[in-house]
Order: C-alpha cells, then structure tokens, then sequence
C-alpha cells in the first residue's frame, strides 16, 4: 500500500478491468457446446440473483466504512424506508427512486444526517 | 425503464465525479468509464487503485463485484444462444443490472416471434447512454458539481428497486434476507468476498427450502463423493458458486 498507481499501472488496471467486465457478464456465453445445468444448479439459480443483488444493496445501506452504523440517526434508513413503503404500496421503480430521495435529501442538508 | 434510467444517470455522474476527485487523471477516468462500464466495479476499484493496492488485489475484488453477472450470464444464455461467440460477447457485455431485471421479468422463454433480442439492444443502448453521458459529464465538470447531498444514493435507491422487482414469493424474499445477514456479517472478507458468500449461504436455503425432495441429499452425496474423486468434486463446487 504505497503511492497511487502510475498512467502505465492505471492503463493495466482498467484494462485488466474491462476484460474481467467482459469475463463475468459473458460467462455462460462463451462456450458453443450445450450447457446443461444440473437440476440443483437450476433450482438455485432461483435465488442466486435476487441474493447477489441484495448483498451488493444492503451493505450500501447499513455500513460506513465496513462498520455496521449504530446510530438511528442516518439518513439512509429513513430514504430506504420510504422508498420500500412506496414500491410495495404503488411499484414503480421510478417513484421508489423519487421517494427515497426526497426523504433523504433534506435530512442530510438540514439535520446533517 | 425510463425510471430506472434516473437513478442510473445519477449514479453515473456521482460516478464520473468520484473517480475524478479520488485522483484519477480524467484521460484515465473517461476510459474507465467507456471500458470497464460497471459502476459498483469502478467504485470498488477505485478507493484501492489509489492507495497503490496491487493489481491482483483490484482484479479479484471486481471478480467478487461482478459475480452476480455469471449467474445472470446463466439465464441470457437460452435467448443468445442463436448467435456466433463473439456477438454473444459483444451482447453480454451490455448485460448489466437494468438490463437483466426488465428483460428477464418480460420474457420467460426464448421465442423468435417476440422481438427479444431487439428489446435487448433497445434497453442496452439507453442503459448504455444514462450511464455515460452522466459519467462524462461528471469527470468534466468534476469540481463544479456538488454531491454531499447524497446524489449517489439514488444509484443505490435503483438497485434496491430492481431487488424488490426480483422478489417473487415468500421463499425467495427469505432467502434474500439471508443474503443480506451473510453480506454483511463477513464483510470484513477481503477482495469483497462478502458477496460470494452471500450468495451462497442464499442458495443453499433457497435449495433447503425447496427441498422436500432430494436437493439436500444429493448436495451431501456429492460432497461425500468429493473425498474419493476430489477433481470431479472441485468441479461440481464451483458450479455452486458460479
């Protein structure tokens, strides 16, 4: 962990980083033979991308800087809360986006949460 | 999608401003942004490649990031099956978050007759413009644009919107919540390591819970048949993860 990477060491790195961007999200494409997944894995797939979207979510919420928050007092919650109590009243994900916002916004301009 | 596409857009420009005011040079921001083009990689990446965290490290952290799009890569497979590799390629690497949400929700089976992959490149190229137009305003005009008012959020408040859209019955709701536990009590994993685990630790009690037949019984035999042919065992667990 020293000084920040250089152009060349940034170049690599991004580089390395799109090939990995293209590496995951084409994973099951590349192969031209038939994939056959085993009837567990199917059954999985259920789960899996609900589970990997919310681990990649809840975090964002709940956690400053890799610590559980322990205060009540963080606009986050309240955002999310509101915008969970509009998506499951109305659905729309524009309107879960709106809502949040609106409660977050002035809680941390005007109370600095 | 139109909706969606806000909370993208704002996402981006936090984005774009991030990777600028962390220290990156906007010729390297622009290009990461047009290459990489993933934001919760770019923003895992980027606190490490400032620090002078070595490349592997950066590497297998955006390996982590990204496995949820291996298991959706699984599930765009049937509808781009069609195609030569490399279009498939070329399709998948517009797969992201948005893209496989609206599109997986609409149709539940390949057909010819439906537009599918016209769809697809539809929501792909407007995913792709509220991302980037954003994320290069944002490495432009990164020291003019204020967002300590919490911008960034509405990127999460998006995701979380396509989380809930994911959501079918009590079963997978559970399985969520769990996911979400396991992510944040291994947390501290290195590489973010946390989302593999999440991951699994859902998978396994969505398995469970499905259950009432074999999938417990069959997950034991195989471990227990890992001990006597252990190549064919590593196999099979990787299939887990991924």
């Amino acid at each position: 962990m020293n000084a920040p990477l250089s152009g060349l060491e940034a170049f690599i790195t991004i580089a390395g980083l799109t090939g990995i961007t293209v590496l995951t999200r084409a994973f099951f494409l590349f192969s031209d033979r038939e994939l056959v997944l085993p009837d567990w894995v199917r059954r999985g797939l259920r789960y899996a991308p609900l589970a990997a979207l919310a681990a990649v979510v809840v975090p964002e919420v709940v956690m400053t800087h890799g610590q559980l928050i322990a205060t009540w007092q963080d606009a986050r919650l309240y955002a999310v809360l509101a915008s969970t109590i509009y998506y499951f009243w109305r659905g729309g994900i524009l309107g879960t986006i709106i809502s949040g916002m609106l409660v977050l916004v002035p809680l941390k301009l005007v109370l600095g949460w | 999608m139109s909706g969606v596409s806000l909370g993208i857009a704002a996402w981006g420009l936090v984005t774009g401003v991030a990777m600028v005011k962390s220290g990156l040079s906007v010729p390297m921001a622009l290009m990461m942004s047009l290459m990489v083009f993933g934001g919760s990689v770019q923003l895992a990446a980027i606190p490490l490649m400032m620090v002078g965290t070595p490349v592997w490290v950066i590497w297998a952290t955006a390996l982590c990031v990204n496995l949820r799009f291996v298991i959706f890569s699984a599930q765009w497979r049937p509808f781009f099956k069609r195609f030569p590799r490399w279009q498939r390629l070329s399709l998948g690497y517009f797969c992201a978050d948005l893209n496989y949400v609206l599109f997986m929700k609409r149709f539940k089976e390949p057909r010819d007759d439906e537009g599918q992959v016209e769809y697809f490149i539809g929501g792909a190229m407007m995913n792709w413009s509220a991302w980037q137009i954003p994320s290069i305003v944002g490495i432009v005009l990164a020291d003019v644009i204020p967002t300590h008012w919490g911008l960034g959020f509405a990127g999460v408040l998006a995701l979380l919107g396509l989380t809930y859209s994911l959501l079918s019955d009590k079963a997978t709701a559970f399985a969520a919540v769990v996911a979400a536990g396991a992510a944040v009590a291994a947390f501290a994993l290195p590489f973010r390591l946390y989302i593999v685990v999440a991951i699994a630790a859902a998978v396994c009690v969505g398995l469970l819970i499905d259950g009432g037949g074999d999938a417990g019984q069959r997950v034991l035999a195989r471990l227990r048949r890992r001990s006597i042919a252990p190549a064919d065992g590593d196999a099979r667990r990787e299939e887990v993860v991924a």
